[in-house]
């Protein structure tokens, strides 16, 4: 595969480790050729969330989903295992499943009248004596999707049959999705309604966003402002600092005025949640140490899995898949995890907090898209400004002392990008030397 | 505002109709803290997700589920230049329909009517579809007050309509 660059010979990355810069090109939001790119050698090859276990609790409960543009369905079948289909009659291609959700043994087309079992064998053939000579009923079960492992009851699938396992994959990320899985003793849930939403924007501009600490107080001051009249402390920022995990997955920790429901009391919660909380600590220091106790009790966490998905460890726990629908469309869909058997009082207030801050209904995240789809417009213009910059920290970045690093210094957003290049193979080039990029873009 | 009632049993449906206009000129004019007046101080504002359209506040994951206290901080934000999603605002028209007084028990009035509000902004036209499922009191000056205003989402998801930026 030969390197990939903008037609005018443009590298798509700049990475001058020397000079501390680092630069996007524009293009890379709104070619209609990368996004297919960017389908073929990221989302055919990359583990990508499709949901989690305890939204399929008894044998035959199914959801539907799309993810990577395939229409699949999500199901438990009757012999217990989870699996993924394409939505889609292997015999002439109608959509088989047609409900959002709920419990089948068979599914049944409503084409031709075939049916499947829900492991995925053809179950009738309608007039089968019809099909004489080279038919083979075998040829006709459901297409499953090559991969499908779960991790901690996250279900993760992949498009290609050769990819590493989804541990080897998840590498150091691997240890985050520990800290939320761990938060629930009888384990972890997600939460009836989803969150379901778009941008006019590109997919990437999400996922930036999910780890720039760079733009939190200032796009969201009227957020903070509120909390603050709420009586949340949050004169000290939100600090914290920015991981590089490998992979082009990426976590900053950050500690923030506000309370955890899993388990960082405020004075407002009342002195009996204040006990609640102290027993739940206890309980999960018992169960995971006081190290990683410290972890998933005291510290905010924004999580980033290559490619496309997002978790916020933060008022409530947030979970989010991106899924790119065209280069300047994404849709969104965020869900609430909690722990199983959470007291109705906490459980409330975790789902408005979450409702406050976090959703496309929140005070902050309509504030995003209104950047993403505003950066998005003028991305039309990447012959003329041709380049977008994330060098905040880089510079001195390599012998930088870790108490150094700062949330808003970006390391966490060039993994990003350096996993995004290397898979796409892009031209990347360490030079500025010759003058600013965007001054040669606009040669 | 212009219903003049002593008790919830002497409300109409049109007093009701006429109730949803006014209410809708206030939003559509951004005269939002006027707005604010027509809560209850333990009203509550409510928007629940598409795909729990029946889901309570305490225990489904909502779009909106405003408190008077977080009502008032959103009629701030949207009223402040750096409440940046509708800051320069949306032009937004809603139409009101299907207006029906379900019940009018024990002092609390039902309402039930249908909408469409479109919001124009930046080349997007989006339409907004659903109904009311409004809980509403007599106050003693005869007035119509929100004890939980419901706006229940017909849209299957907000895409491509995004958010939910604008009071629906």
């Amino acid at each position: 595969m030969t390197e990939f660059s903008e037609p005018g010979g443009q590298p798509l990355i700049v990475d001058d480790a020397e000079s501390g810069v680092f630069r996007v090109n524009r293009l890379a939001y709104a070619s209609d050729e990368l996004f297919e790119r960017e389908q073929r050698s990221i989302y055919d090859h990359c583990w990508l969330l499709l949901g989690h276990e305890s939204e399929l609790t008894e044998p035959g409960d199914f959801r539907i989903r799309t993810l990577a543009l395939r229409p699949l369905i999500f199901c438990r079948s009757d012999d217990g295992r989870i699996r993924a289909f394409i939505n889609s009659c292997p015999h002439r291609g109608a959509e088989l499943c047609r409900e959002d959700a709920g419990n089948r043994s068979i599914f049944h087309c409503m084409y031709h009248s075939w049916t499947f079992k829900n492991t995925g064998e053809v179950h009738t053939v309608r007039a089968e004596d019809g099909y004489t000579g080279g038919f083979r009923r075998e040829d006709f079960n459901l297409k499953e999707v090559p991969r499908l492992e779960s991790y901690r009851e996250f279900v993760f699938i992949c498009f290609d049959p050769d990819a590493p396992d989804l541990t080897t994959y998840l590498g150091n990320a691997a240890r985050y999705l520990d800290d939320l899985a761990d938060q629930g003793g009888n384990g972890m849930e997600i939460v009836q309604g989803t969150q379901l939403y778009a941008a006019r924007a590109n997919w990437k501009l999400q996922m930036e966003n999910v780890i720039d600490f760079y733009h939190t107080v200032p796009l969201h001051t009227s957020y903070f402002r509120f909390l603050e009249s709420t009586g949340a402390d949050i004169s000290g920022g939100v600090g914290g600092a920015g991981y590089d995990l490998g992979n082009g997955h990426s976590a900053v920790h950050f500690k923030a005025g506000w309370g955890r429901p899993v388990a960082r009391w405020e004075p407002r919660w009342g002195e009996a949640e204040k006990h609640r909380l102290e027993a739940l600590r206890a309980d999960i220091q018992s169960r995971v140490g006081p190290e990683r106790a410290e972890m998933i009790c005291d510290w905010d966490c924004n999580i980033l899995v290559f490619p496309n998905m997002t978790v916020a460890d933060v008022v409530a726990l947030v979970v989010r898949v991106v899924n790119p629908i065209a280069p300047g469309l994404m849709e969104i869909t965020k869900w609430a995890l909690a722990p199983k058997g959470e007291p109705a009082e906490a459980r409330s207030r975790r789902l408005h907090a979450f409702n406050t801050f976090l959703g496309p209904g929140g005070f902050a995240t309509p504030d995003d898209i209104e950047v993403f789809e505003g950066s998005q417009r003028a991305f039309g213009a990447h012959r003329e400004l041709a380049w977008s910059d994330f060098s905040r920290g880089y510079f001195g970045e390599a012998t930088r002392p870790e108490a150094e690093v700062q949330s808003d210094y970006e390391g966490q957003t060039r993994a990003f990008y350096r996993e995004w290049a290397r898979r796409m193979n892009a031209q990347v080039t360490n030079r500025t030397a010759t003058g600013t990029p965007r001054e040669a873009a606009a040669e | 505002m212009t219903a003049k009632a002593s008790t919830a049993n002497d409300i109409t449906a049109a007093d009701l109709e006429t109730f949803l206009y006014d209410e809708a000129d206030l939003l559509d004019s951004w005269r939002l803290e006027d707005w604010l007046e027509l809560f209850l101080p333990d009203g509550t504002y409510e928007v629940p997700t598409t795909d729990a359209p029946d889901g309570s506040p305490d225990t489904a994951l909502h779009f909106v589920a405003d408190t008077m206290t977080v009502l008032k901080g959103r009629v701030g934000r949207l009223m402040s230049p750096d409440g940046y999603a509708e800051s320069p605002p949306a032009r937004t028209r809603r139409f009101i329909s299907n207006v029906r007084l379900l019940e009018a028990d024990s002092g609390t009035i039902r309402l039930a009517a249908n909408f469409m509000i479109a919001r124009m902004k930046k080349g997007a036209q989006d339409m907004f579809i659903g109904h009311y499922d409004h809980l509403l009191k007599v106050v003693d000056d005869g007035e119509l007050r929100y004890q939980r205003r419901r706006s229940v989402l017909d849209l299957e998801a907000l895409r491509p309509q995004r958010s939910v930026s604008i009071i629906i």
